[in-house]
């Protein structure tokens, strides 16, 4: 039986030379594309203009409220040009550069869930609720750096008491507000969004946990939390939800933001706790901005120095184990 | 294939000096704004993270001398391998300082702490610390001393450093992974290249194995 074979390669066929080297320039071709994607991507935030939104205002009638700490406040250009705000990017500076045209009004604030009066509102009503105070508290990031800032606001208290919560309310959650065409580079944060958080009940109603609506004499910039935050200086930073659009009283314990992006290093709670490092960080010192190069860190103090005040709502608790 | 004047100018005894100092521009920079109190309000973390960076870039830079030679047909670009693996270790040594004696204020007991206990430290210290017998046995005289093949299999320790740099970067950051992704994916690429290569050339008849950079002096290796 004769088998026709036809040879099915031929000299035609050989990939010519500058094909087969330019599999090497492929790889060089490949290196200089994702620099180059790189770079543009960078592209919007470096020219993202000034701030062309709501601009901060003057609050008139601002008591001093007495328990102010009388440790030196720091600079407000640093403390609005230096902070995390994820929605509008990931480094510190991007918040102020990229907030500028974020709206703020109308603003509403839905007060809901396990509550005889649920209400909505109008950031006009939260500006009147209780007379505005000026409280200077420590502000200490999960980071290990320290501010020490004037906020202005009243106790979230008031606003908790005013909608009666129900015997059943032991939880409160708070929600920030979340459009990814005002903050495209949310998206590429890292974390879930819209951001969340929350407190026990008795934690929110002491009378350190600050509504807040306001920072060195004026309402707040865009890039720290306009219109209205939360402050809760006994524990980090990131605890102190911004934007917030709804307030909520729940049975159980809620989900937060840090604590689903990363349940080992963030937990519900978050007291400042010398005692309890951080897995990539220790806890014990602070760097208290604003002091220079070679300031030296400092000591940071149990729940950020408001033992008083606060260690009787953890009394028993391991602090260890409910970091 | 390339530009004749380019090779020139790799080859030209007087590239050096302007390189040199072109690699210096970063700590100028820094220097300059250190001095107009323009490092912003964590001047320490500034300082950290620019130098941090500055160390990836040269070692990108340092181990893309080799790829590039071959594919670019540039073998005199060898000659600025050793000062950028030196401007590397220049880099690594100005953010370790700086973490060690102005962020950490030379508290031994935190800093032992940090090593033993933060992964991030932990992998990033490695890697530093190997880059110093790197630096020490760059000079020719050492390549003497240890034979040729011995030197080169003591200096791979470099593929090592640059990774334990990328993932003392990616473990440092919370949760935006861009950055040190992008380094990964070019570290990776470049390693890559090694391992290709590597794997080519023994596939290749023996007589064409010709090693161009059998090493003779420091600025051949």
């Amino acid at each position: 039986m004769l088998v026709k074979r036809t040879p099915d390669l031929t000299y035609k066929d050989v990939t010519p030379k500058g094909l087969y080297m330019g599999r090497r320039n492929f790889l060089l071709g490949l290196l200089a594309t994702s620099a180059a994607v790189a770079a543009y991507k960078r592209l919007p935030r470096v020219f993202a203009g000034p701030a062309t939104g709501s601009v901060p205002q003057k609050i008139n009638g601002v008591v001093k409220w007495p328990g102010s700490t009388t440790e030196a406040v720091t600079g407000e250009k640093d403390v609005t040009h230096y902070n995390n705000y994820y929605e509008f990017g990931t480094d510190k500076g991007d918040p102020a550069r990229n907030a500028g045209n974020f709206v703020t009004t109308p603003w509403i604030v839905s007060v809901e869930g396990e509550v005889q009066k649920p209400r909505k509102f109008t950031m006009d009503e939260i500006m009147k609720l209780a007379p505005l105070e000026e409280r200077i508290y420590r502000h200490r990031c999960v980071e290990g750096w320290s501010i020490v800032v004037p906020w202005i606001g009243y106790s979230l208290n008031t606003i908790v008491n005013l909608v009666q919560p129900k015997a059943s309310a032991r939880f409160v959650t708070f929600q920030s507000y979340y459009d990814p065409k005002q903050m495209p580079l949310g998206g590429s944060a890292g974390i879930e969004l819209p951001y969340v958080e929350g407190l026990r009940l008795d934690e929110a109603l002491n009378p350190l946990a600050l509504l807040c609506v306001g920072m060195y004499g004026e309402t707040l910039p865009n890039q720290d939390g306009a219109p209205v935050r939360m402050v809760i200086p006994w524990k980090y930073g990131f605890k102190s939800i911004k934007s917030i659009v709804k307030i909520k009283l729940v049975k159980d314990q809620p989900p937060t933001t840090w604590n689903i992006q990363n349940a080992h290093e963030y937990g519900f709670y978050s007291n400042v706790n010398p005692n309890v490092d951080h897995p990539r960080w220790s806890q014990k010192t602070e760097r208290r901005l604003g002091g220079g190069f070679f300031a030296p860190r400092i000591p940071t103090q149990m729940f950020n120095g408001y033992e008083d005040q606060v260690a009787s709502l953890y009394n028993g608790m391991d602090l260890k184990k409910y970091y | 294939m390339v530009p004749k004047f380019l090779n020139s100018i790799i080859t030209s005894k007087w590239t050096k000096v302007p390189v040199f100092a072109l690699c210096l521009v970063p700590l100028g920079i820094l220097l300059w704004r250190g001095f107009h109190n323009d490092l912003g309000l964590n001047p320490v973390e500034f300082v950290e993270h620019a130098t941090g960076d500055w160390i990836l870039r040269f070692l990108v830079i340092t181990l893309a001398i080799t790829p590039l030679r071959k594919i670019l047909h540039l073998p005199q670009l060898i000659r600025f391998r050793r000062m950028m693996g030196l401007f590397a270790f220049f880099y690594a040594c100005l953010h370790f300082s700086t973490w060690l004696g102005v962020d950490r204020s030379f508290n031994w007991h935190d800093v032992l702490d940090d090593v033993a206990k933060r992964p991030f430290i932990t992998v990033g210290f490695t890697g530093f610390v190997l880059m110093i017998p790197l630096a020490i046995t760059s000079t020719a005289g050492w390549i003497r001393r240890l034979g040729g093949k011995r030197w080169q299999l003591l200096h791979r320790a470099i593929y090592l450093s640059g990774t334990a740099g990328v993932i003392h970067y990616y473990w440092l950051v919370k949760s935006d992974v861009r950055k040190p992704l992008e380094y990964a994916f070019v570290v990776g690429v470049l390693l890559a290249w090694r391992l290709w290569s590597w794997f080519t050339d023994r596939r290749k008849p023996s007589t064409v194995r010709v090693r161009q950079e059998e090493p003779t002096t420091a600025e051949t290796m």
